[in-house]
């Protein structure tokens, strides 16, 4: 199999999956996207002969749009560009989720300072005010008072970006100290770990600490919905537990009566994943690409094959 | 250049100090300078060279 990974900057993540991918034999086309012109109808970048192209691009503008232009050309690419364009974008990833019907935060949406302290104020205090496009934690603030509301609005109305100006409120959600990462390959379970921190921030990326967890059948369920909300693929779907007992332990569950998802990432880093669980996650990813190149390209999945 | 068969050796571009790399080091990835701490980018493998890494975007993640 011929397979292509879109990148700008490789991650350990990108490591794992390139040593899995040669391991098995595969040939790897390394596709730098910032060497590369999409055209209307062709491209710079040598996609002609790939069985598939993975989208592992680190930036979110150039995985869309490279994913995009990809697909226009008929080149099989996972995730899809329809996954990309919900997941890259918070509140179109939580329309998907409630549309459905999948629990998830109490989330409004405004375009003006005033129209968002008013949202604020409905939700009341604490609550959660993040941009819609951005990952790691970045730029996200829990809100604990109108003055703390009022400054942090006028801030980001003066960043610049409009994307600033699209201010994305939502309820927060008192975890059990932890959140919950699963990466899933179109529904189904690869890993899950929890991600504990007394910050009220869990990422992994912010220093969380990362222990293996076992999904129940609740979870499991809201995994694949989840998926199937955003259009399937190579995801990581994050989850909180709600109706925590809060004198039960959390390693226990904490007394949970559920879960809500908060979003689903499509161009997820799993290393942490790999080293938290005894999970060969660059094997379980790679064994989806294989079926996926199958399926793609009109094959049986059983057939799968180097 | 090539220093054994388990490491190669690269200029700082910052520096000018002759640094270490993993011999199986990628086109692309991102190494920390061990004289400066700053990230720097893999540009080449033969010869290996290395740039000052592009600073965090905000669109950058997953």
């Amino acid at each position: 199999m011929k397979v292509g990974i879109l990148y700008s900057r490789i991650r350990k993540d990108e490591k794992l999956l390139l040593s899995e991918l040669r391991d098995r034999g595969h040939d790897v086309e390394k596709i730098d996207v910032r060497k590369q012109r999409f055209g209307l109808d062709s491209t710079t970048a040598a996609v002609d002969d790939l069985d598939i192209v993975v989208d592992r691009c680190l930036s979110t503008s150039r995985s869309l749009y490279a994913t995009r232009f990809l697909d226009s050309y008929g080149v099989p690419v996972i995730n899809s560009p329809e996954t990309g364009d919900v997941c890259a974008d918070k509140a179109r990833n939580s329309l998907a989720l409630a549309e459905a019907d999948v629990p998830t935060p109490a989330t409004e949406v405004a375009f003006t300072k005033d129209a968002a302290l008013d949202a604020i104020e409905s939700f009341g205090y604490p609550c959660v005010l993040k941009p819609v496009t951005g990952s790691w934690g970045r730029l996200m603030a829990k809100i604990d008072s109108r003055n703390a509301a009022e400054a942090i609005l006028e801030h980001k109305e003066t960043l610049g970006h409009y994307e600033h100006k699209v201010f994305y409120v939502q309820e927060f959600v008192d975890k059990p100290g932890r959140d919950i990462r699963v990466l899933a390959v179109d529904g189904e379970p690869v890993a899950a770990m929890t991600r504990s921190s007394d910050h009220w921030l869990t990422n992994a990326a912010k220093g969380g600490e990362t222990t293996p967890f076992d999904l129940d059948d609740r979870a499991l369920e809201l995994v694949e919905r989840a998926s199937d909300a955003v259009g399937g693929g190579l995801l990581g779907v994050d989850l909180m537990e709600v109706g925590v007992d809060a004198d039960a332990d959390p390693a226990e569950g904490g007394g949970a009566d559920g879960y809500t998802v908060h979003e689903v990432n499509h161009t997820v880093e799993f290393k942490a994943l790999d080293a938290a669980t005894d999970v060969d996650v660059p094997a379980r990813v790679v064994d989806w690409v294989e079926t996926k190149a199958t399926e793609l390209a009109g094959g049986d999945t059983e057939e799968a094959s180097v | 250049m090539t220093s054994d068969t388990d490491t190669l050796v690269a200029e700082d571009p910052i520096t000018g100090d002759e640094i270490e790399l993993p011999a199986d080091v990628e086109v692309g990835e991102i190494i920390d300078s061990p004289v400066t701490g700053t990230e720097l980018e893999v540009i080449s493998l033969d010869p290996v060279v290395l740039e000052e890494a592009p600073e965090l975007e905000e669109d950058w993640g997953e």
